[in-house]
């Protein structure tokens, strides 16, 4: 079964140079371990929310916009993928997330398709 | 509905073999088995619940006939297997889930089927607790899962419980539902490193069940003796599961001794009585007994949990014959402990109510008012109601009407609310008598009580 955990934190907080390079390295030692368990199956940090986007489509009228559709105080930041068995596997993986420690983790099962 | 189904049913004459009262009884007493084994056999919370209803009902028509089976257990077990695997050839679209539990069932029944119907039923109710207790269910579903999955109770009973329409209650649960099978809520006993966390979920909801009958939030009446006995019954049932826990043990003794006074808590006409009021002859004694010796066994294996030490609290009021005989100083004590272990304000509120009892009312209602300052309990009625109680001890007529004002204000359980307008009406009728405030109009009739007494007292 796989999840899709999504990495929501605020944008806003400051780090320090330190702190920065800290959070790079635990996220890297994350995602070799997850990477070297097999449950890794995707993952990818994200670009600041000023980068987005919004498209909708209205009566055939494509309208493109600027920011997230939302705002909130927590902003999706990254996510992964990752295998496990059931939602108990995912959430414990999730808690390993560094972001989990300042921001928060939805924890999500990936629709299975048909076929 | 088989609940409803096997209660509306006669009792069939000449076979008292299985009167339907008895049958009544295997239901709640074992639905929560039956479904747990059928979960783990079938992997399907959906399925195992209409093939065990399918079961119970067959039960229903065949066991007056036929007498009771040898091991009532296994048939019922046996029974429902065979139906979902009926079912499950019957469902034309089987989708690849449903097929593979198909697959492995009928592999599984290879086994003769005598045999099984003789072997014992193994309980895995522990696993169904966790799932229905799993934090990633909302409070109220989870509530609402473990009174249908562990105790039998049907939709319609819990609606009624709750106060809430049964279409909603239908809703809730099959929500909960399809969250455990889309997001594969485990059907197991959690890891060790999740265990502690995961039990003390399954107890709070177990303890949510019990208050939401004894201190009843909403509505008419003060107690639910229903949701009382299901609270208590979710305890003996954990408390089966995992006999060495000693919050386990401490939670079952605490709703115990607690609803060992339900009876001396209601008077005849409704109204709240009390602790210090309560006519102890009316506490169930034989219940205290049993709660006593739980705290007992509960304290004696290591250092204490807060359902533990709460019982001990419930423990040390049930074993005073009179309330002037309470021991107070112990209670201090164990509230001042349990704040240490499970710091809140609503703790501390309790611990402010035995100081006051223990030290005298100034002492207490100093905590009260430094809890006060700090504004977490405002919206809380009891805060308002415990500073208003002290300030009437100490004569503090005026300001003790004021805060059974905000008290009433804030309330929404019926009976309480009676009881606490009696006491502000008390309040401002001495308020009145000591000279203190003038009765406005709409106090007309209560500063007139006052004026009667003050007549009569003067006579």
């Amino acid at each position: 079964m796989q999840y899709m955990l999504l990495i929501y934190d605020s944008e806003g907080r400051k780090l320090s140079p330190a702190e920065q390079g800290q959070l790079m390295q635990d996220y890297m030692t994350f995602t070799q371990d997850i990477v070297k368990s097999g449950k890794f199956k995707a993952g990818d940090p994200l670009e600041a929310t000023g980068t987005a986007t919004t498209v909708r489509v209205r009566n055939g009228k494509t309208t493109a916009t600027d920011g997230p559709f939302a705002e909130t105080k927590e902003q999706l930041g990254g996510y992964y993928i990752v295998e496990a068995k059931d939602l108990d596997e995912a959430v414990t993986i999730a808690a390993r997330i560094p972001g989990a420690r300042t921001g928060s983790i939805e924890v999500r099962p990936i629709m299975k398709m048909g076929g | 509905m088989a609940l409803g189904l096997l209660g509306e049913i006669p009792c069939a004459p000449g076979n008292p073999n299985m009167a339907p009262s008895a049958l009544e009884q295997f239901y709640r007493a074992e639905f929560g088995r039956v479904l747990a084994t059928l979960i783990r056999l079938l992997g399907d919370f959906d399925l195992a619940e209409e093939a065990a209803q399918e079961a119970f009902t067959a039960a229903l028509e065949q066991w007056p006939r036929e007498g009771r089976p040898r091991n009532p257990l296994a048939w019922i077990v046996g029974t429902a297997r065979h139906k979902a695997i009926d079912r499950l050839r019957r469902d034309g679209r089987l989708d690849e889930r449903r097929r593979e539990i198909l697959r492995l069932v009928i592999e599984d029944s290879a086994a003769p089927q005598t045999a099984f119907a003789d072997s014992p039923v193994p309980d895995e109710r522990l696993r169904l607790i966790f799932t229905c207790c799993h934090p990633a269910l909302a409070a109220e579903a989870q509530v609402a899962l473990s009174l249908r999955a562990l105790c039998g109770l049907t939709t319609e009973e819990i609606a009624r419980a709750f106060l809430v329409p049964a279409s909603a209650m239908a809703q809730r649960l099959v929500r909960a539902k399809r969250k455990i099978r889309t997001a594969r809520i485990p059907y197991e006993i959690p890891t060790e490193d999740l265990l502690p966390e995961r039990l003390e979920a399954a107890m709070a909801v177990i303890y949510l069940v019990f208050n939401e009958g004894y201190a009843v939030s909403h509505g008419k009446a003060v107690i639910r003796a229903d949701l009382c006995a299901e609270g208590i019954r979710l305890g003996r049932i954990l408390r089966e599961l995992i006999p060495a826990d000693a919050e386990a043990c401490g939670l079952l003794a605490l709703m115990l001794l607690h609803d060992a006074r339900r009876k001396a808590r209601v008077a005849a006409d409704g109204e709240l009585v009390l602790l210090e009021d309560q006519d102890r002859a009316k506490w169930n004694h034989e219940q205290i007994r049993e709660g006593l010796e739980l705290v007992q066994s509960a304290l004696r294996s290591g250092p204490a949990g807060p359902y533990a030490v709460q019982a001990a609290i419930a423990a040390v009021h049930a074993q005073a014959a009179h309330p002037a005989e309470t021991d107070w100083a112990e209670i201090e004590a164990l509230y001042a402990y349990l704040m240490r272990i499970r710091p809140s304000p609503v703790i501390e509120l309790n611990y402010a109510v035995a100081v006051a009892f223990a030290n005298g009312p100034e002492r207490g209602l100093q905590i009260i008012e430094s809890l006060g300052a700090r504004g977490e309990l405002d919206d809380y009625h009891l805060m308002w109601a415990a500073r208003a109680d002290l300030l009437r001890r100490l004569g503090r007529w005026r300001e003790a009407a004021d805060s059974y004002r905000t008290a009433l204000a804030l309330v929404s359980a019926e009976p309480e609310r009676r009881f606490l307008a009696r006491r502000l009406a008390d309040a401002q009728a001495r308020a009145v008598e000591d000279g203190l405030l003038q009765p406005d109009q709409s106090d007309k009739p209560r500063a007139d009580a006052a004026h009667r007494r003050r007549q009569k007292s003067a006579g």
